[in-house]
């Protein structure tokens, strides 16, 4: 028998490896299993609310879920204190929180893969006022930024977005930066200087695709991160409006109930621990999954 | 036929805060089409460092190529090297004059495929694209025996053990058909028995391909193994070169002399290595006296005052053994001044 034969017999057909790479993380697998619901809920969440999440109705106030005794499957996770039913605030809240976490992140790692970049590849005096300007935007108190621009500009989403976006960024800078000077004194670049590799071919090539994986673990990080803090200013009542169904409005709401009515302030707690939960099992296994050496060995 | 490489009084500094480092001294080689050249010498000696000045490889700054030329000859073309452009040198590096690194593991992107990462090359400096340089990836994993070369064109670098990983980086450096390839200790990061397998390799390659070589190492054993000369380095400067017979049998230097007398003997039973004494030179004083000096038990007074240059020995048959020293060995004297 020829070598080649031999050794194709015996190795999984590419379908028969996909199956195994997902399967074989079992808390990864959990994560994106949740990643994916928490996202269709958020998609889907017009079709899928018994209720508008904006209807009041002060006669069905603070009742509780459906399997408490006062409850009724009508509004399965009771309502709040202006009637307003539970489940479907919550899943309208989704779209908000993953609104911020998604489009904050995109705007911190874009920037800071940016900035990261030029500082980390050019160096000299380019590096120099990047990472001044970085540095003097990280010892600006963040929760104070928030609370100026958030009451000069007015409360609203776009606003939080962009603090989300800018105040992260300077994170993303310095993890870029310091990665980009780790690669640019590996072997490899080397080995591709001495091949006449031009600049632009070693970015795209060998740092860009080495950047990857460990900026795309912050990213989820930061971005479970991003939907926390929107909570803790909507708590504050420094994020979107009350107008809009958000888990930190919610949490707020709850906040003078919590005796008597704790589901009205516990279930967007739970949301935020359940959606944050799935991010980091994500972010972890796609991590994994782009790093050859894991994804080729069978444990 | 004129040396497709001839190098001239190279000098390269490197700017500290201790000081300048003078880590290059005045190299002058020659590089005949098709020859190997083994460059010899310990830790910091500059063997590696004038190597990559070569190919101006090194950091600059601090690396500063303070004097000296590097003429390189390829079809009916002839540049210097240290003068070059930034644009020509680039299409130079990898396409007429091929590196390999010590460590063939760090060399090689780990994520992106052994197929890709040979085929970069060749995408980058000949007209090959698609299948074609698909093919030619092949068939060079083939050349530097690499078995199955369809299915591991597909492999990562970390699924190729030590030895292969070498071959790997063998292949990128030959894969656009260069005239030279130079070879930073290729051997060192390898076991014995793959050493000479890729010793083996090399050898085939050069005579198969008509590659000239520069072999660095610090292994006199590989070296012989491989070269057809040697130039032996001690602080930044040629002390002794010649044929591998010729330097291994008669060596001139007392330098050279130390280091084969250093090399442990395997028929008789010595009860202590031999080594020489004293440590190399610092290379923060301008060079002014014969570097070796300080260890050397023929030193007088002329190679405190002034610097050995490099020249023929009289007593040598016709072959080209050039030494750098003020004492005679041969006979035992201070070498006469000429006139």
């Amino acid at each position: 028998m020829r070598l080649d034969a031999l050794e194709t017999r015996g190795l999984r057909s590419p379908v028969q490896r996909f199956l195994k790479l997902i399967l074989r993380d079992k808390a990864g697998l959990f994560g994106v299993v949740l990643f994916a619901f928490v996202i269709l809920v958020a998609l889907l969440a017009p079709t899928l609310a018994p209720h508008d999440p904006l209807q009041q109705n002060l006669r069905a106030s603070r009742q509780p879920p459906a399997w408490h005794e006062e409850g009724s499957w009508d509004h399965p996770l009771g309502t709040d204190n202006l009637g307003r039913d539970m489940l479907s605030r919550i899943m309208y809240g989704t779209r908000v929180s993953l609104t911020v976490g998604f489009v904050g992140v995109v705007i911190a790692s874009t920037l800071g893969l940016v900035l990261g970049l030029l500082a980390g590849y050019t160096g000299g005096r380019t590096d120099s006022i990047i990472m001044g300007i970085t540095n003097l935007f990280l010892a600006v108190p963040y929760l104070l930024l928030v609370v100026v621009v958030a009451s000069v500009l007015g409360r609203s989403l776009l606003n939080v977005i962009l603090i989300f976006g800018f105040t992260n960024a300077p994170l993303f800078v310095r993890i870029t930066r310091g990665e980009v000077l780790r690669i640019r004194q590996s072997g490899y670049v080397e080995s591709a200087v001495s091949l006449g590799a031009t600049r632009t071919r070693i970015l795209i090539d060998h740092i860009l695709p080495n950047l990857i994986g460990p900026l795309l673990t912050v990213a989820t990080f930061e971005m479970s991160g991003m939907i926390f803090y929107e909570a803790g200013l909507g708590f504050l009542g420094l994020s979107v409006p009350p107008s809009i169904p958000s888990w930190g409005n919610m949490l707020a709401a709850g906040r003078q109930y919590i005796q008597f009515s704790p589901w009205i302030a516990t279930f967007p707690g739970l949301a935020i621990v359940v959606t944050s939960l799935s991010m980091n099992l994500l972010g972890d296994w796609l991590r994994d999954l782009l790093d050859p050496k894991i994804r080729r060995s069978a444990s | 036929m004129k040396p497709i490489l001839e190098v001239r009084d190279l000098q390269v500094n490197f700017d500290t805060v201790d000081g300048t480092v003078h880590a290059v001294n005045g190299v002058s080689l020659d590089l005949h089409q098709g020859e190997t050249l083994g460059v010899v010498g310990e830790s910091g000696s500059g063997k590696s460092v004038s190597m990559m000045s070569l190919l101006r490889l090194i950091p600059q700054p601090p690396g500063r190529i303070v004097a000296g030329e590097a003429l390189f000859r390829y079809g009916d073309q002839e540049v210097d090297l240290i003068s070059l452009k930034k644009r020509p040198m680039v299409s130079i590096r990898g396409n007429r004059i091929g590196f390999i690194f010590q460590d063939p593991l760090s060399s090689l992107n780990p994520l992106m495929t052994i197929g890709d990462q040979i085929r970069e090359s060749i995408e980058r400096h000949t007209s090959r694209r698609g299948t074609e340089a698909r093919k030619r990836v092949i068939e060079l994993l083939d050349q530097v025996g690499i078995p199955d070369p369809e299915a591991r064109y597909r492999n990562y670098p970390h699924q190729f053990s030590g030895g292969m990983r070498q071959r790997v980086m063998i292949a990128i450096a030959i894969a656009c058909d260069p005239e030279i390839v130079i070879a930073d200790e290729p051997t060192t990061a390898l076991d014995v028995t793959v050493q000479a397998q890729i010793v083996d390799l090399m050898n085939r390659l050069s005579e198969e391909l008509g590659i000239a070589v520069i072999w660095i190492s610090h292994d006199l054993g590989v070296v012989a193994g491989i070269a057809d000369r040697v130039a032996v380095m001690y602080g930044g400067t040629i002390i002794e070169t010649g044929s591998v017979d010729g330097l291994y049998a008669h060596p001139r230097h007392p330098y050279t002399v130390g280091l084969l007398g250093a090399l442990p003997k395997l028929h008789i039973n010595e009860p202590e290595l031999v080594n020489i004494s004293g440590t190399p030179p610092s290379l923060f004083a301008p060079p002014t006296q014969c570097p070796f000096e300080p260890r050397c038990p023929w030193a007088f007074d002329r190679c405190r005052a002034e610097r050995p240059p490099l020249e023929p020995i009289q007593s040598a048959s016709n072959e080209t053994h050039l030494s750098a020293c003020w004492y005679d060995l041969e006979n035992d004297r201070p070498r006469r001044r000429q006139a």
